[in-house]
């Protein structure tokens, strides 16, 4: 019996599907790859690829340090490609008013205790606990998808990242 | 809505094969060596017995699921949360237009007992309705012994990240959740968790991917992480999505690892719209007002993104919101 392969996709290399119409916009499906979303992305940049009411996948492309974000509800980030580290701060202050939805970008590391860090690779999902202070590193060029709320850090640019034609 | 009693004959009927017949409302029920018998008073439907066993397992196991489970283009239930209507033809063009459909409105509760007995007596020995099928047995032939242990399994329902304390725990080759024969050579490793005293139950991570590879499953997405009503529901495919699921609501995909290749139809009238194939990294909406029904030729694994919020499917229904998730 021949061993499965399992094709997970990577930056450096990753197939795209597509919508083929019969009837109707290939628009309706929002058609996007998350590793061909982040090849064209700057480091950091939460691009929406998903999105459902007030709720959105953002695909970030994890390259170098990143700033310190946070949030008053917990995100999850999910791993696609590389091996990022995440260090969390639980700040004295809260840096995210009650009740604002999104994450928001800190002007630096905010005052506080040192809660610690996580090493994840592909496949792995990392917390991102509400109320903490949070800043991934990688070395080399990574892919996460996070599932948050749409918020400031939120970047849309749908028709640039989607199928737009039959 | 029918109040029927629900009647469960004790004899099997037609040729003596052992099983059971069934009865609610004016739905009846009954299976042979290879098909499922419906009848209801506008008329007779069949389904292969395999095709109907698996989608009665999804239903059941799923409560019905969001919105509408179409066992095929014929027959299905509608979930409207505490009732459910089942029905022939609501769906299907040509029956509607011949005036030849037919529903009922059921308390879900009653339905799903039905359901439940119907499937713990017709599901025989070495036949897995939840697994893929060159996992399992075959369904067909007369009644022979039961497999309990496959149709009871409870779904997995993550309340904040599975992994964290008071949450869904790990799946280990001690519990019996060995890695899938297709899924030996997904990285098993863990990630480094480095948590300060005092922030164990929020410094956390887990190997997601992992944690798919040991599902015993297939089409049948379970909770891993939950943000409000966003729900991350894992799930591994292989083969056919043995129901067409016309959601209430728009929900999406992401394909973290192989293809799946999705038919989608009209949700009202079954005439088809698109076919998606998706691969590894690709994100996909499902709109509101679709049906659709997955093909995975090596066994897969899916994220399926849900909207918990339960005012949706009238907001949905009503018009308030469009079907399409993003305008542009």
């Amino acid at each position: 019996m021949s061993s499965p392969q399992t094709y997970f996709g990577s930056l450096k290399n990753y197939q795209k599907g597509g919508v083929q119409v019969i009837s109707g916009d290939p628009k309706h499906y929002a058609f996007s790859n998350c590793f061909e979303v982040a090849s064209k992305s700057k480091p950091y940049e939460k691009v929406a690829v998903g999105k459902n009411l007030k709720y959105v996948i953002e695909a970030v492309r994890a390259e170098g340090t990143s700033p310190w974000f946070a949030a008053d509800h917990d995100e999850a980030a999910l791993v696609m490609d590389g091996e990022i580290e995440v260090h969390y701060v639980k700040p004295d202050q809260p840096q995210v008013p009650a009740g604002k939805e999104g994450s928001i970008k800190l002007s630096g590391e905010p005052k506080g205790k040192k809660m610690g860090w996580v090493k994840v690779r592909r496949g792995h999902m990392a917390l991102l606990p509400a109320g903490s202070a949070y800043q991934f590193r990688s070395a080399t060029p990574g892919v996460l998808l996070v599932q948050t709320i749409l918020g400031d850090c939120t970047v849309e640019r749908w028709a640039e990242i989607c199928q737009t034609k039959a | 809505m029918s109040t029927a009693t629900i009647s469960t004959t004790g004899a099997a009927a037609g040729r003596g094969l052992g099983y059971k017949t069934f009865s609610i409302g004016k739905f009846h029920f009954g299976r042979d060596e290879y098909f499922a018998h419906i009848t209801y008073p506008k008329g007779l439907h069949i389904i292969p017995i395999d095709n109907f066993l698996r989608s009665l397992m999804r239903d059941v196991a799923w409560g019905f699921f969001y919105g509408t489970v179409n066992f095929d283009h014929v027959f299905g239930t509608v979930n409207h949360y505490g009732t459910v209507d089942m029905f022939a033809g609501l769906l299907n063009e040509g029956y509607r237009a011949a005036k030849q459909d037919y529903v009922e409105t059921f308390n879900s509760k009653d339905l799903k007992k039905v359901f439940e007995d119907m499937l713990a007596d017709w599901t025989n020995e070495g036949f897995d309705p939840f697994a893929a099928p060159d996992e399992t047995g075959k369904a067909f032939g007369p009644k022979h012994g039961n497999n309990l242990k496959a149709i009871q399994r409870e779904r997995m329902v993550a309340k904040r990240m599975v992994g964290l304390p008071n949450d869904l725990t790990y799946r280990t080759d001690a519990a019996g959740q060995t890695i899938n024969r297709q899924f030996t050579d997904v990285p098993q490793d863990k990630p480094e968790v480095h948590a300060e005293p005092g922030f164990e139950n929020e410094v956390h991570a887990f190997n997601m991917f992992a944690y798919v590879s040991r599902s015993d499953v297939t089409w049948n997405p379970s909770v891993v992480s939950c943000v409000h009503d966003s729900q991350f529901c894992s799930t591994t495919e292989e083969q056919i999505l043995p129901i067409t699921h016309g959601n209430d609501r728009v929900e999406w995909f992401i394909q973290a690892s192989d293809e799946i290749i999705w038919d989608i139809e009209d949700g009202k009238t079954g005439r088809p719209r698109a076919k998606v194939t998706m691969k590894a990294g690709d994100v996909a909406a499902m709109p509101a007002d679709i049906r659709h029904r997955g093909y995975s030729p090596k066994r897969s694994m899916l994220i399926v993104w849900e909207n918990n919020d339960g005012t949706l499917p009238q907001r949905y229904a009503s018009g308030e919101l469009t079907p399409y998730p993003v305008e542009f």
